[in-house]
């Protein structure tokens, strides 16, 4: 691993420099996930009392849930929905901003800011212009002939949740879209024209091809995003109803845990969130390899 | 921009006005909400236009919070919210820094293994982890206490690696110079590099205190006392009850004192917050 | 100011890659002793080694009679001169000159005399409350070299300190140091890839290759009489022209064996080939491949048994490419090699 030329030739100073980085890590990171391995393969009696060794008994009895398994396809669906929505937005806009020479950043500004609002926050500013006796869009859907209820209607639910998981990612997608096309110098653009290629043949020819690193790298970090970083989105809006419909991963081990007190289940569905977040982070990682390389 | 078409221009600036209406439509209608009194919200439909109980909502937020739903004063809310940003976003990146600063210039017995555990935190989101994380601050007796809030959250693999990119991007010369001067390790690290990395820890710190601010999830489990509610957690605290008891405007007015300082700190230090964000993702 | 000295110094580099090995070397006080080598030649570690920013894996080395070899740099008191200056760029002249001063100790005082001294000597007082970047190249070199003189260590070492400027600039700031260190009166060790840079600046040159010392001395000393094929072919440009002893005619071989026998190669300076005519004279048939004016003098390179050689002259002979040219070098004048690439004679 690299490091200097030359080192200070300090003994003792790099691990005290060191310590509070580690003593954090271990105390909050590593022994509680470690603590979270051994009681997914434990199970507790309902009064606490007594804990078994199940081996992998609380992971076979997720996969034959009929919760668990919506769960998975209630995240799948929504994550991809989210990143494709948010991405195909802040694509769009990327696009039109770098037209613009003096108004880009104005507009850029304009467009970045929910980025800051908390998701719990976004839930709620959502849900209260679907919201079903007083919300705006609730009230014009239904002028439309749609009887919008997303405490009723699964799919209502669904698109709620999506589009207020978007409206806060389209930013971040925005800022790295808008690097992306910056770096694509004015040349080949230019030369494209000269070629006789006109702004929607080049976009396809020459600007998305060029952007697809950008797009595969946005691609992971919102599906990441969507499945990790909406519990307040989730809780602030839908709770994962109705019947279970929006009840995604990270919500449901929050449920089982902390409502429903199934430890053992909870710890299940923890160890299988850690795999999956570790293979995504393998994906990210071998990508911006390849991206060094290119 | 490669042609002069007008026609092509206007369609752009149509896309970005749709696209900033969309963006900016919900917070409007949080602040116009909040303008307004409770009856204006009895009709089924929500005014559009601001009313005049900004003052009397705001006041009221601020100085007493709703009482029927058990959510406390904001303004201690929001001074708990930035002790927790603050805490969060200084705690990281000085415990980040120090650990860079170990890692890049000193060679020492197990540096890769200090590397790969900070690594794994990277894995390891607190909700893949919230049980037992909860159950170590519990025995820790760190709930109900700004502790409990900001120290699980402050090991930081990103920011880790940040310093350390910019550490290795300084010459070796200056180190190599500095030890000619006869500086030491902390003398060099206090004279030279802090200095020198001003603006990756400003801009670090403009994206941790927005994360520390929103956190959400963390502050519902380790807080029961109200005296340490966090303002986002107290927004849906409220919202939950609102629902059956319709106060709209002050919910309102909540969300828009829980939005307002992060979206600030974003919009003034933009330049820095498009920084920070494009380097600590790789 | 103090004499270094190195005994039996080598650095080993885990795994076993020998960087430096056997160097002896005795630097006399206020000498400035320039190491010279082509890269990865041991010069730049050797004197790392000296300022102590690379362990010592073999050997002593003493700085004013005094072992240095577990010293920090700090303790070392020695001055450094980076190639790309090393100037810490958020603090301002006057500050990146003071800098070691304070860390000592010197009273304030002391400081103010001092780096104004130094501003001084080097005419950077009107820039000692500019940032670094807001410096040209040879103004930076200048307070790189005010850092070290403030300090008044027991020697300078320089690192290539030339070798971010361009041609120009990099001839007046060698005449700069050359003119400094002659007034100052501080040992000075001084490392270059460039021979020119080397063979101008130096009291005694170190040649190094591959590690090891090929040859110590003045530069005439080196230019007049290199000890190996190494030093022979390093020093001088255009580079000495070496000829295999077998491929010579029996008549050239009688005038190289009567200076000495065993010879395997000759070396020929550019500037010792002729046109002069001359019986006891090394005898080249050659062809004219290419006429390289150079100011005063000219470079030809001609042909000779497929390979080619280069002659200097002076003036512009009147040769025209192609042409086939008689060229003479007086057996005085040629170096001889044995097998081994050890000098005979």
């Amino acid at each position: 691993m690299q490091s200097k030329r030359t080192v200070f030739p300090n003994k003792v100073l790099p691990y005290m420099l060191l310590l509070p980085q580690m003593a954090v890590t271990v105390v909050f990171f590593l022994w509680p996930a470690g603590q979270t391995l051994l009681s997914s393969f434990q199970r507790q009696d309902p009064f606490g009392l007594k804990t078994t060794f199940v081996w992998f008994d609380n992971y076979t009895r997720l996969f034959k849930d009929p919760h668990y398994v919506g769960s998975l396809g209630a995240t799948a669906v929504f994550s991809i929905a989210t990143a494709v929505v948010s991405i195909g937005m802040a694509l769009i806009l990327a696009l039109a901003v770098d037209r613009m020479v003096r108004s880009a950043r104005v507009y850029t500004t304009l467009i970045v800011w929910p980025y800051a609002v908390a998701p719990a926050v976004a839930g709620v500013l959502w849900w209260f212009m679907f919201n079903p006796t007083i919300g705006i869009f609730a009230f014009l859907i239904r002028k439309a002939g749609y009887d919008w209820n997303h405490t009723l209607h699964s799919t209502d639910a669904m698109i709620l949740i999506v589009l207020a998981a978007s409206w806060k990612q389209v930013s971040y997608n925005f800022l790295f879209f808008v690097a992306g096309l910056q770096a694509i110098p004015a040349s080949l653009k230019e030369a494209a024209a000269i070629d006789g290629a006109g702004p929607l043949k080049r976009f396809w020819t020459i600007i998305f091809p060029l952007l697809s690193p950008t797009t595969f790298f946005l691609l992971v970090i919102n599906v990441v995003y969507a499945m990790f970083d909406t519990f307040g989105i989730i809780d602030a809006t839908t709770q994962g109803g109705p019947a279970q419909s929006t009840n995604i991963l990270v919500y449901k081990v929050y449920e089982d845990g902390f409502i429903g007190l199934n430890l053992g289940s909870s710890a299940a569905q923890s160890a299988l969130l850690m795999i999956i977040v570790i293979a995504l982070t393998v994906v990210q990682f071998r990508f911006v390899e390849r991206q060094v390389q290119y | 921009m490669v042609e002069n078409r007008p026609i092509l221009d206007f369609i752009c600036h149509l896309i970005l006005i749709v696209g900033v209406a969309i963006v900016v439509f919900p917070v409007y209608l949080a602040v116009i909400a909040s303008t307004h009194g409770a009856f204006d919200f009895m009709s089924g439909l929500i005014p559009m236009l601001p009313g005049d109980q900004a003052i009397a909502n705001y006041s009221t937020m601020l100085g007493t919070g709703i009482s029927t739903s058990g959510t406390p004063p904001f303004l201690p809310m929001m001074l708990n919210s930035l002790l927790m940003a603050l805490g969060v976003a200084v705690g990281k990146i000085a415990i980040s820094i120090l650990s860079a600063f170990a890692i890049v210039y000193f060679r020492f017995p197990f540096r890769a293994l200090a590397f790969w555990l900070i690594f794994i935190t990277l894995m390891l989101p607190v909700e893949v982890r919230i049980m037992p994380t909860f159950k170590v601050v519990s025995d820790l007796g760190l709930l109900n206490s700004y502790g409990g809030l900001i120290m699980p959250l402050i090991a930081s693999a990103t920011a880790t690696f940040l310093f350390r990119q910019f550490f290795l991007t300084v010459p070796d010369e200056l180190l190599e110079a500095a030890r000619v001067d006869s500086a030491g390790p902390m003398k060099f690290f206090w004279d030279i590099l802090v200095p020198l990395s001003r603006t990756n820890m400003a801009a670090l710190f403009v994206i941790l205190f927005v994360l520390g601010w929103n956190q959400y999830l963390w502050p519902l489990l380790v807080t029961t006392d109200p005296r340490y509610y966090t303002v986002v957690m107290g927004i849906k605290r409220m919202a939950a009850v609102a629902d059956s008891y319709p106060q709209w405007n002050l919910v309102m007015a909540g969300v828009v004192l829980a939005l307002v300082p992060p979206v600030l700190v974003v919009i003034f230090m933009q330049r820095l917050f498009i920084k920070g964000l494009v380097e600590t993702e790789k | 100011m103090a004499s270094i000295e190195l005994k039996g110094v080598g650095k080993t580099y885990a795994g076993a890659v020998r960087a430096v090995e056997g160097v002896d070397l005795a630097i006399g006080d206020g000498e400035l002793v320039v190491l010279v080598g082509p890269s990865g030649c041991g010069k730049s570690t050797l004197l790392r080694m000296i300022a102590g920013l690379e362990t010592i894996t073999d050997g002593t080395i003493s700085i004013g009679g005094k072992v240095v070899n577990k010293e920090e740099p700090a303790e070392r008191d020695i001055a450094m001169v980076f190639q790309n200056y090393a100037l810490y760029p958020h603090m301002s002249v006057r500050q990146n000159l003071e800098y070691g001063l304070k860390n000592r100790g010197t009273p304030r005082p002391e400081i103010d005399s001092r780096v104004a001294e130094a501003a001084r000597i080097l005419e950077i007082a009107p820039f000692l409350d500019r940032r670094p970047r807001q410096l040209s190249g040879g103004q930076r070199q200048r307070v790189a070299m005010g850092r070290a003189i403030v300090r008044q260590p027991k020697a300078f070492l320089f690192d290539e300190p030339l070798s971010n400027l361009d041609a120009k600039l990099r001839g007046q700031m060698r005449v700069e140091i050359r003119t400094l260190q002659r007034r100052l009166k501080t040992t000075s060790v001084y490392v270059t890839h460039d021979q020119l840079e080397a063979m101008t600046l130096a009291d005694r040159l170190v040649v190094m290759n591959a590690g090891h010392i090929e040859q110590v001395g003045t530069p005439t000393e080196l230019y007049d009489r290199p000890q190996t094929l190494f030093v022979a072919g390093f020093i001088g440009s255009p580079p000495m022209n070496f000829i295999d002893v077998a491929d010579l005619s029996s008549d050239n071989l009688t005038h190289v064996q009567a200076g000495a026998p065993g010879a395997k190669t000759i070396g020929i300076r550019p500037d010792g080939l002729t046109t002069t005519a001359n019986p006891q004279a090394i005898r080249l048939e050659t062809t004219v491949a290419l006429i390289e004016p150079v100011g005063a003098e000219s470079h030809i390179h001609v042909r000779w048994q497929n390979r080619m050689v280069v002659a200097q002259m002076h003036g512009r002979p009147g040769f025209a490419e192609g042409e086939a040219v008689t060229l003479y070098a007086d057996p005085g004048s040629i170096h001889r090699f044995a097998a081994d690439g050890r000098r005979i004679g």
